[in-house]
């Protein structure tokens, strides 16, 4: 039986535990920990998706605009780097040392992961669309200002307000269009958020969307067409033919390429794209932008400790 | 300085059978080895908050004269159907258990239990003095197991008799056989006359085999105290019920269904003008002058009426019949009410005595406005949502109507709004009106929805209500909330006993905040959160000390689970994934939903095939 007082000191080092910072044994044991439990069988995985890898994913930084809210990013570096949606955390004195190897999604195949179809639904929500067992009320309470005189299933009623405001798709709610720029570029886009249900698939649209106008920039202004790279003096000098075979089949996004997207989300914060889990993104979501990394200083720092 | 001394073993029994509290109770238990025995021996009620807590022989074994007791099965969260059928909660080996070892058990309540009809009949068979039946939120029983119920506690024997002699399987049959009145078992069925007093479906889902149920409570049979029969669907027999209310001088509380038309309701109070509670059908018909006044005056006749309830498809011209009763009225439930606001307002200002209101929406700001000057001794309101799946707002209630109840009912205890708008501002005046909350639950429609005014999340506003009711013990969160929020509940929130949690949050230290915080959390029950495996692993311990945990869309990866699951081994770590085994995806995939509670009874073995328990393998010597 694990009791607390009679841990063995291995029990004791796989065990998370918390402290002020400056205290050096619980951090060090929870360093040591996250370690451990990155080489046991807990394996960590990470978000990864063709186009982000993971091990050119930046933190944040000081790239980030400043908020309301003391957002201080922090977070400690793994000898795997790992994504994670904790990038991001407030950070009040008592703040529990936490690493970045939170094992947030999984990576199946093929599929975008997403917690469960039920979570598709639930967490995707925008302003209109039906979320299980939201708001929290008894089936019996469901169905009163329709002037229904018997209990009918809560299904029914719910499926009435969605056929009221759209779409048949695999989404639910309507078209969420957000803005997106593109350094360099001095029209932008818009893209339905909603018609994507992973990373992957916006990016090549993003790819898709600028790359023409890339190129018709390349071409007014430069003349070069072969260049993705989207710098509309010229590209960048050496590792071409590799560089652009590969931003070709990628695209010009995060990882391979020289731009970054990020995101602005509904607290005005400054959000990579891909540190959470899609229907998170799309619920936060507000404008996106290419940026070219740069423009991120913090990106090249970690890279450096990666 | 101790000394010793002894008391006789009756004098502590005594003493002891003045405490009820089941807190006290149980600190009486540990005080001494010989008090331990002692209670255990004389302690009558039993409350098991998770059914799969502990097991029904250690409830048996430790106390084995229990005469009334109380069980809980599917988490909280199963009323709004996050919990998937089949999960469990099975009342089946409790009765079974029961059966043998507690000949003398008088009540039975169930809370979110699966009862079948054999388990309805057992009861019906095994307890030659039941009393008391409530089953609430449960399923699972059809009006043939209520039948039984309501035929004769001591059915049984006959049942088991006859079967022996006649060898007949069905039960209808022998039904009819012992009821018919000529019948040579007559003079039986008089002996055991049924003492039920209770019998009370309080928003269970019956299935209505047959409106001739109600029939089935012999002629003989004048000791209902209380009668709920709001949920069932079917119209039941008028002429039974009526009959049924006529012979029994005891009964308080009658809560009709909706299929009771209106003008047959004075019959039936005329029948019982003792009445305390009435729960009407359907509050509308023909306008005629007749049936008003008669409808009047059998309000009127009603003493003691107290409590109103019912009120479907309200026709307002009718309303007024109740006035009469109105000044004496504490609980006034019109949550199917369709009613406006200015006929509302009508029937609540004649309502000073009011402590419980529950409500639509339709009432407004301005009818709680009203209410918070008719009735200065309110203690609980609940607000309920009209339209809840509309996109705007349909009625005209805000904030505000709130703010108005916080300021003029200096009462007031419990809150549960439902609404589409607030702000931190409100929420703060809500806490300095009233610093004597005990219950909080407020649910901003849509998810994440900002201070409509700043803007800004609404982690200060709910901070302000931890920290001025100090005496708060359930909250429920919504709206846009950051990790501070739960930082201020951390601190300030130390009697907390219930928190729910949705769409809030930013990272585990949320989750830490009220895990490391919260001193008398019990329960805990959090959907869609950003909360992964670190706060709940670093305080692993904490859930040992809290009846559950829910966690549903969240972010904890199975690992997690099975790493708490064997860490952990008097907590059952109940995986809920209908995407099938979790083994089939990688460790750090999250789980759907998640479910952890304490027990001393190990796993438990009736999970269905999307429940995993993450086994506790410390014999295997891990790592």
């Amino acid at each position: 039986m694990w009791q607390r007082n009679h841990k063995s000191s291995e029990e004791r080092k796989l065990e998370l535990r918390l402290g002020p910072p400056g205290e050096e044994s619980p951090n060090e044991s929870i360093k040591k920990c996250n370690r451990e439990r990155n080489e046991s069988s807990l394996t960590l995985g990470y978000f990864s998706t063709q186009k982000i890898s993971s091990s050119d994913k930046p933190g944040p930084g000081g790239a980030m605009l400043p908020s309301a809210w003391p957002s201080t990013s922090y977070h400690q570096h793994q000898p795997k780097a790992k994504a994670s949606f904790l990038q991001l955390q407030s950070c009040p004195k008592n703040m529990i040392v936490m690493g970045k190897d939170v094992p947030q999604l999984c990576c199946v195949e093929n599929k975008t992961f997403s917690p469960s179809s039920a979570n598709t639904a639930v967490s995707k929500r925008t302003a209109s669309g039906p979320v299980v067992g939201w708001p929290p009320i008894r089936s019996f309470r469901k169905n009163i200002a329709s002037g229904s005189t018997s209990k009918l299933p809560s299904g029914s009623h719910q499926h009435q307000h969605v056929v009221k405001d759209k779409v048949a798709g695999k989404n639910s709610g309507k078209g969420l269009f957000v803005k997106i720029n593109m350094d360099g570029v001095p029209i932008g886009r818009k893209v339905d958020i909603n018609a994507y249900d992973s990373y992957e698939k916006l990016s090549s649209a993003v790819d898709e969307l600028f790359r023409g106008l890339l190129v018709e920039l390349n071409l007014s202004h430069v003349g070069s067409s072969s260049c993705y790279s989207g710098q509309r003096d010229s590209c960048a000098g050496g590792n071409q033919n590799k560089e652009e075979e590969k931003k070709a089949n990628t695209g010009l996004l995060v990882g391979s390429g020289e731009y970054t997207l990020v995101y602005e989300d509904n607290e005005g914060d400054r959000m990579l794209v891909g540190d959470v889990p899609w229907h998170m993104f799309v619920s936060t979501v507000k404008r996106v932008r290419v940026l070219k990394r740069s423009d991120l200083p913090a990106f090249t720092h970690s890279s450096k400790q990666n | 300085m101790a000394y010793t001394f002894s008391f006789p073993e009756e004098v502590l029994e005594h003493v002891f059978s003045f405490i009820e509290s089941e807190k006290d109770r149980n600190a009486i238990s540990l005080v001494c080895k010989s008090w331990y025995e002692i209670e255990r021996w004389c302690r009558r009620r039993v409350f098991v908050g998770n059914c799969y807590a502990v097991s029904p022989m250690m409830v048996i074994k430790r106390f084995p004269e229990v005469r009334s007791i109380a069980l809980k099965g599917k988490p909280h969260f199963a009323d709004f159907n996050l919990v998937p059928e089949g999960w469990g909660g099975y009342v089946c080996p409790w009765i079974a258990a029961m059966a043998c070892a507690f000949p003398w058990l008088e009540e039975i309540r169930l809370k979110r239990m699966v009862i079948t009809d054999e388990s309805l009949e057992l009861i019906a068979k095994s307890f030659k003095n039941f009393k008391v039946l409530v089953l609430t939120s449960c399923e699972g029983f059809t009006t043939d197991g209520l039948a039984a119920i309501a035929a004769n506690c001591r059915f049984a024997s006959f049942i088991f008799l006859i079967s022996q002699v006649l060898n007949l399987l069905d039960f209808n049959f022998v039904f009819e056989l012992v009821l018919n009145k000529g019948h040579k078992f007559e003079s039986k069925l008089c002996l055991c006359l049924v003492n039920l007093r209770e019998l009370d479906l309080q928003e269970s889902e019956v299935e209505d085999l047959s409106g001739h149920w109600l029939s089935h409570f012999p002629d003989s049979y004048t000791s209902l105290v209380s009668l709920n029969i709001s949920c069932l669907g079917n119209e039941v027999s008028l002429s039974s019920l009526e009959r049924l209310l006529g012979r029994c001088p005891n009964l308080q509380t009658l809560r009709l269904n909706r299929a009771v038309p209106l003008d047959r309701l004075p019959n039936l109070l005329r029948r019982c003008p003792q009445l305390v509670e009435l729960g009407t059908g359907v509050y509308s018909t023909e306008m005629r002058p007749e049936v008003f006044s008669n409808l009047e005056a059998a309000f009127s006749g009603c003493k003691q009426l107290k409590s109103l309830s019912g009120f479907w498809d309200v026709l307002p011209s009718y309303l007024p019949a109740v006035y009469p009763i109105c000044s004496r009225l504490t609980s006034l439930n019109l949550s199917y009410a369709i009613v406006q606001s200015s006929d509302l307002i009508k029937l609540i200002s004649q309502c000073p005595s009011l402590l419980r209101l529950w409500v639509l929406d339709y009432i407004e700001d301005a009818g709680l406005y009203a209410l918070a000057a008719s009735c200065k001794d309110l203690r609980e309101l609940r607000v309920f949502p009209s339209d809840p799946f509309g996109l705007e707002p349909n009625v005209a209630l805000t904030e505000q109507g709130l703010v108005s109840v916080s300021e003029g009912c200096p009462k007031l205890q419990s809150v549960l709004y439902f609404c589409r708008q607030m702000s931190n501002a409100a929420l703060n005046t809500i806490a300095r009106n009233r610093p004597n909350l005990t219950r909080f639950r407020l649910c901003i429609i849509e998810p994440r929805t900002p201070d409509y005014i700043t803007l800004e999340p609404l982690d200060s506003g709910f901070g302000a209500i931890v920290e001025h009711c100090k005496d708060l013990q359930r909250l429920s969160l919504s709206g846009l909330l950051t990790d501070r929020v739960f930082e201020y509940i951390g601190t300030y929130g130390k009697k907390l006993e219930m928190l729910s949690v949705a769409f809030a949050g930013d990272s585990d230290l949320g989750l830490h905040h009220v895990l490391s915080g919260c001193d008398n959390l019990r329960k805990l029950e959090i959907r869609d959160c950003p909360f992964g495996d670190k706060a709940l692993l670093a305080n692993a311990a904490k859930l040992e000390t809290m009846r559950s945990l829910w966690m549903s869309s969240c972010s904890v990866s199975y690992g997690a689970c099975k790493l708490l699951g064997q860490k952990m081994p008097r907590l059952n770590v109940e995986v809920i994934d209908e995407r099938g085994p979790p083994d089939s995806r990688p460790e750090s995939c999250p789980v759907e939903k998640l479910y952890i509670y304490r027990t001393i009874a190990g796993p438990r073995l009736d999970m269905p095939g999307f429940v995993w328990t993450m086994e506790d393998d410390s014999s295997l010597g891990l790592e």
